[in-house]
């Protein structure tokens, strides 16, 4: 029900207070740890949001010395795209209670996020290697941080992955097992989204 | 009115804590959590006291404290910001009263992720451990002004250059971090963890006030976020983000490119919410305060509902306001104004039906009143003051002057202060199951409203005769009148007795706690789920076997033909002392 029309209500009229009394205390009819999830991205998103528009307005001074974006970056966004399919195998399987899908795709989404992670420390290591040092320009600077974000936030995934990985080895049941993989799913969904736009960003500049 | 009634939601899990270290030490319990909350930012607070009071010394008695010198008074005056607005206030009204106030006034058992809660009350330790570090490191704290602006932040000269500003964008990361954690739990707890009939708008004003400031929070903390890690990468890795090509001290430094500015915007996009995440539990928890104790629903419940809404909407597009004086394209300044004022629309609104409340009500002159009543006050006169800030013309002249330090001390300083105070009032009873003392709250508070007013009023005077900010001295200056000398003189000296009064407060919370009278489960007849629960404090898991059942919003106060005055949100339409449906409609008269 829309935000408006429950600022709308009176609480104190008798009919709609009746009707209150039946209202069961949630608002929407979601699991509560996929509204935290929902919450946390939108803080995500808000935080990438900010280091792009901080980017777009330094781009846009004359000292600007753009990097050559490493060929690399198409590979990892690559992995990174595929590890998000992979998982979204995994959630599908969790639906339709294939077990063993369940396990290859997860586990596979897993390797491939540390596979993109260890692509992205590649690409770092590579340009540091050919002498693009932040000092002095802004364009290597927010490069190295948007990465390091994005890592980082892959990383904390990693972990929740991990909680649902150690699980799934215990051999709790695919039921229980469904929300921690769809959190995942999601979330990885989420990352590769920042990933590309933050891409795309870096390609443009 | 097509209600979905949603699945009936789960009672969480408890975690039972099994022995003293799990009960209130490693607690995931939420009125554990929120008084570790509060007592670590009322420690950091007084801390930030002391160094304001220091900051007196230097003001009123100029050169007489040999260890007071420019540096370490800049350093004082960085400290005492930074710690007021966001170690003490955030964490007091979001970590402190969110805590304690959102499962009970909801009628949930706990938070909803318990262990994330647990969390973010110790990482917030450590961004105040973190943070004090910064008094012992060499060079000592940042004195760059709470404000952190590049690149004096970062450049020799500035007191806390070297390891001081390290330490304070560090201390703010862990921070945000513990913050998320904390804002995660209070959103989705007061969207998801509700008991049976606890309607959003059921909801008391307090609920309504923390959730919108816990949004906003959690919306504009990224912006400290990264102006924070870029910053710091700055500092530590010689990053240009910030700052440009510079000579300092006949030195070309390595940086180049960088752009102060983008700091400033970044900085404001969150320092304005800012102001309102520590307004809006106020103005939500002051509305409660004038309800109880007025004996009177509160006027206009939807409109301070959708005032609280439009407030925090409208925060994010008013930032620029504090940046009239960097330089911006006079377009940008008259949409920043236009903006500003637009505020003081939904503002004015609450102003009123606070003061409508109190008209014609049963006005009981308890301390949580007195508080709540001077709240209405301070805030008005800061407020209004912001209104001629809020304009180009007025700020830039006043903008470097004392008169904005008396306007934002007055209406996100006193203000919410007194609220604090009031609500600790308030809700001690609940907390400790005993009354605080009388007497001593009522000396604690005329003494803290009359001199805070002793402190600012005479500010704003030394605003407009040019008394500039920032100065650790004003000597030798021409165009400032020797009555500023003296005025500045017994400002310090109200200054003294309002902080020497807090301590009374401090004493009163403890010999209350052991010698206080009892209070019973609802001293004030309130009607809201807190003060309805089965023990006094309330044990973990708030409810006993059954959370509570809600038939009516917070406040039913005074209705006429009911038994007592007041109805609680428990009691049913159907109980045979309220008879019928008393409180529900058929009295339109008495209801605004």
């Amino acid at each position: 029900m829309s935000i408006f029309r429950i600022l709308a209500t009176k609480p104190w009229e008798r009919n709609e207070a009746s009707l209150g009394d039946l209202h069961g205390g949630g608002e929407l009819s979601l699991p509560t740890q996929k509204i935290g999830l929902f919450v946390f991205l939108s803080v995500v998103t808000v935080l990438f949001g900010l280091i792009a528009a901080a980017n777009v307005m330094r781009m846009k001074f004359g000292d600007w010395q753009p990097l050559t974006d490493p060929q690399m970056l198409w590979v990892n966004t690559g992995v990174l795209a595929f590890s998000s399919l992979a998982l979204q195998w995994a959630s599908v399987s969790a639906r339709r209670q294939n077990l063993k899908g369940l396990k290859i795709g997860f586990f596979l989404g897993g390797v491939l996020a540390v596979a993109f992670l260890a692509g992205q420390i590649l690409v770092w290591r590579n340009l540091i290697d050919s002498g693009h040092v932040v000092l002095g320009n802004s364009a290597n600077g927010f490069f190295y941080m948007i990465t390091a974000i994005h890592g980082l936030h892959l990383l904390g995934g990693l972990w929740a992955w991990g909680k649902s990985a150690v699980r799934i080895g215990r051999g709790v049941e695919i039921r229980e097992l469904r929300l921690g993989v769809e959190l995942c799913t999601l979330y990885w969904h989420f990352l590769l989204l920042v990933w590309l736009g933050m891409f795309a960003l870096l390609l443009r500049t | 009115m097509a209600y979905v009634a949603p699945a009936e939601v789960d009672d969480i899990e408890l975690h039972d804590p099994q022995s003293f270290i799990t009960k209130y030490i490693w607690s995931q319990d939420h009125k554990v959590i929120a008084l570790q909350y509060a007592a670590t930012a009322i420690g950091i607070g007084l801390v930030a006291l002391v160094l304001s009071l220091l900051m007196r010394l230097q003001l009123g008695f100029p050169g007489t404290f040999s260890f007071i010198d420019p540096s370490s008074y800049y350093q004082f005056v960085t400290m005492h910001g930074m710690i007021m607005v966001i170690y003490l206030l955030t964490a007091l009204f979001l970590g402190g009263f969110g805590n304690y106030l959102i499962p009970l006034m909801c009628g949930a058992r706990d938070m909803v992720f318990p262990y994330v809660n647990m969390l973010s009350y110790w990482l917030y330790l450590v961004a105040v451990l973190v943070l004090l570090a910064s008094f012992f490191v060499p060079g000592g704290p940042t004195g760059a002004g709470w404000t952190l602006y590049p690149p004096q932040v970062i450049l020799q000269g500035t007191p806390g250059h070297d390891w001081g500003i390290i330490l304070m964008l560090v201390s703010l990361i862990i921070f945000i971090v513990a913050f998320t954690m904390g804002g995660l739990n209070y959103v989705t707890t007061v969207l998801q963890a509700r008991t049976r009939g606890m309607t959003l708008m059921r909801m008391p004003l307090s609920v309504w006030g923390i959730f919108m400031a816990t949004i906003l929070a959690l919306l504009a903390f990224p912006a400290l976020f990264v102006s924070a890690v870029m910053l710091l990468l700055d500092r530590t890795l010689g990053t240009s983000f910030f700052m440009p090509a510079i000579i300092s001290m006949g030195e070309t430094l390595d940086y180049g490119g960088g752009n102060p500015l983008l700091f400033q915007h970044l900085f404001w996009f969150f320092g304005h919410p800012e102001v309102y995440i520590v307004a809006l539990p106020a103005f939500g928890i002051v509305s409660d305060l004038l309800s109880v104790h007025a004996r009177k629903n509160i006027f206009g419940y939807r409109m301070m509902v959708w005032a609280i809404v439009a407030i925090g909407v409208l925060s994010f597009v008013v930032w620029a306001h504090h940046m009239y004086v960097s330089g911006m394209n006079p377009l940008f300044g008259f949409f920043f104004a236009t903006t500003t004022l637009i505020i003081a629309v939904p503002t004015a609104i609450k102003v009123y039906n606070w003061v409508l409340t109190l008209w014609r009500g049963d006005i009981h002159l308890t301390v949580p009143m007195l508080f709540a009543i001077a709240f209405i006050l301070t805030f008005v006169v800061g407020g209004l003051s912001g209104l001629f800030l809020g304009n180009v013309v007025v700020d830039v002249p006043l903008s470097d002057t004392y008169f904005v330090v008396a306007h934002f001390h007055m209406v996100m300083g006193v203000a919410p202060i007194l609220v604090v105070f009031g609500a600790i009032y308030h809700w001690y009873p609940k907390i400790t199951g005993r009354m605080l003392n009388d007497a001593m709250g009522k000396f604690h508070f005329w003494v803290t409203f009359l001199g805070t007013y002793a402190i600012y009023f005479p500010m704003h005077y030394l605003g407009f005769v040019g008394v500039p900010r920032r100065y650790y001295s004003i000597e030798g200056t021409d165009f400032i009148p020797a009555s500023a000398v003296t005025l500045n003189q017994s400002i310090t000296i109200a200054a003294f007795i309002v902080g020497v009064v807090q301590i009374l407060f401090i004493y009163n919370l403890i010999w209350s706690y052991f010698k206080g009278k009892p209070s019973g489960p609802n001293p004030w007849k309130a009607t809201s789920l807190e003060w309805q629960t089965p023990q006094t404090p309330p044990v973990h898991g708030n409810w006993g076997p059954n959370r509570p059942l809600v038939y009516r919003w917070a406040y039913d106060y005074s209705v006429p033909g009911a038994a007592q005055d007041y109805l609680p949100q428990t009691m049913s339409p159907d109980d045979p002392i309220v008879g019928g449906h008393l409180g529900r409609g058929d009295e339109k008269d008495h209801r605004s």
